[in-house]
């Protein structure tokens, strides 16, 4: 008698969970103002990443195509991967040579988007920009030139 | 006569491979079993599949730089893999970290563990054929990876802690963001329960399967919600604090059944007490710097150093051999996925091959943390 009632009992209690769990899932069907899905990428123009997103390395440059970049390779050294090269040049200042910046060259492909190159720049030359959609068809479009062409460093950089 | 029928009738013991690639293996497990019709004869796992050699790249590689590889271990619990190099490394220089960052470090690690426990939640139940549990747990996870991004700046892979402190102070928004959380997340828990805990099926599927004794977790190193489930007294974050551990009070969530049911019902408790550790710290972080000043390039002196901290997973341990330069001569990592791994041919052997889905989900594999 006793394992009839135990069989009925595990059948209800069966039911019930499975009732109890349907009824979670119609709240949500019946309730779509509570789903979060977002419409990825219809809503492209209204996506808006976080200011602290760490997209790629871009190298700042203001209106008049100066950046501030020394060439000290600090962000080549901190860097774990070699994503980042510096090519110097030697350049004239007051009679002197001076070493100074003449391609900065970015990896994407090796980029591990660890961040440690932002900290290691003595003159916040670099940041880490907001974009994250990296596919593109060639595997050498990935290989960037950072400073724009004729962009000298600004005036007061040391 | 009797005798030869009954030989042409005895069954023969055969192989079949379950992965590399089989949704259920979370990642490149293979394992080969070995059957007896459907009932397991024996487990054996084979790795190596996603081997990158991260203990081998940090002996050439910088202090600071180490910690970013430690994300691409055990990433779903990568705010602690990275705690635990940077509270290695400030062992060695006996360099004593802000109060500040203390804190901030045990609530990102507690909501690191909410988040991994939530995913782990959602594929459990997906790999016990419920596509529904998985929907959830990520939509819960989505609001936590939103605080991630907005004060460490990724989603998943974070890389938030230097040694000797974080790389740049919380986010103004992070302490009402994390509080909205608590108080979403706190009616959303029970939903879990009604989804999945309580469920029929799922408590058929798991009750009483894949039985793991307080002996045997001990013997195989069987650590993190898996050990206590099975009664094993654990806790890194009990037994040696680290961090703000030593400030909050919380329980240690022991169970003495050892099946997939109570490592299941460890983890979900373990939500509650994560989210009681949150809610002591949220409006008590000190004020003061965000990191300690260390030196360009970190020399640590000769010696051996090991810490280790309490994952999502497991006991995870950093043991750092330096002899003086600038970096390490040797780093070991205990990872606590490969020692659960060990003890799966154990747990096994007897039951089906829909038992073994059901086990390895409750062990909570993440297979770059056992290849490394």
């Amino acid at each position: 008698m006793k394992s009839i009632v135990n069989y009925f009992k595990e059948i209800f209690f069966g039911l019930k969970s499975l009732v109890t769990g349907l009824r979670v899932t119609g709240h949500y069907f019946t309730h779509p103002k509570e789903i979060i899905t977002q419409q990825y990428p219809e809503n492209r123009e209204t996506l808006k990443m976080f200011e602290r997103f760490r997209g790629e390395v871009v190298l700042l440059h203001n209106e008049n195509n100066e950046h501030k970049c020394t060439g000290c390779s600090a962000c080549e050294v901190a860097c774990p991967n070699g994503t980042i090269e510096i090519i110097h040049k030697r350049v004239d200042v007051d009679g002197r040579k001076v070493k100074a910046l003449d391609t900065f060259v970015y990896h994407l492909q090796m980029c591990t988007m660890c961040g440690l190159c932002i900290p290691a720049c003595p003159t916040d030359a670099i940041v880490m920009a907001n974009t994250f959609e990296h596919a593109v068809f060639d595997r050498s479009k990935l290989t960037k030139v950072l400073n724009n062409p004729g962009s000298k460093i600004m005036d007061g950089i040391k | 006569m009797e005798e030869t029928v009954y030989k042409e009738l005895e069954s023969e013991e055969y192989f079949i491979n379950m992965g590399p690639q089989h949704p259920s293996t979370h990642g490149v497990l293979r394992l080969v079993l070995s059957l007896d019709g459907e009932i397991i004869r024996k487990v054996e796992p084979h790795i190596g599949y996603i081997h990158r050699s991260i203990e081998k790249m940090c002996e050439h590689d910088s202090y600071q730089q180490i910690v970013h590889l430690t994300d691409r271990m055990d990433y779903l619990s990568c705010h602690i893999n990275n705690e635990a190099v940077c509270l290695g490394v400030e062992m060695g220089l006996q360099l004593e970290v802000p109060e500040r960052v203390k804190v901030i470090r045990t609530i990102i690690g507690e909501l690191t563990r909410l988040s991994s426990h939530q995913l782990w939640w959602g594929v459990m139940g997906m790999d016990l054929g419920a596509i529904t549990t998985f929907l959830y747990g990520f939509r819960d996870r989505e609001l936590i990876t939103d605080i991630f991004e907005e004060t460490c700046g990724a989603r998943l892979t974070m890389n938030y802690n230097i040694p000797g402190g974080l790389m740049f102070d919380i986010h103004p928004n992070f302490q009402k963001r994390t509080k909205d959380f608590i108080t979403y997340f706190k009616k959303k828990l029970p939903e879990y329960d009604d989804l999945l805990s309580n469920n029929v099926i799922f408590r058929e599927r798991t009750l009483g399967i894949g039985n793991l004794s307080k002996e045997d977790a001990i013997s195989f190193g069987v650590t993190g919600p898996t050990g206590r489930a099975s009664g094993f007294s654990c806790d890194v974050r009990k037994h040696h604090p680290y961090s703000a551990y030593n400030k909050v009070e919380f329980k240690e969530i022991l169970r003495t059944e050892g099946d997939c049911y109570a490592r299941y019902q460890c983890r979900i408790d373990e939500m509650w007490e994560s989210l009681s550790i949150i809610e002591q710290l949220i409006d008590n972080i000190p004020e003061g710097p965000y990191k300690a000043p260390t030196k360009a390039v970190i020399k640590l002196p000769k010696g051996e150093f090991y810490q280790k901290v309490e994952t999502a997973r497991g006991e995870f341990g950093v043991y750092i051999i330096s002899e003086g330069q600038k970096s390490p001569y040797r780093l070991k990592f205990r990872s606590p996925g490969f020692s659960n791994l060990s003890a799966l041919n154990h747990m096994a052997q007897g039951c089906k091959i829909a038992d073994l889905v059901a086990i390895m989900s409750t062990l909570d594999l993440v297979i770059p943390d056992i290849d490394r």
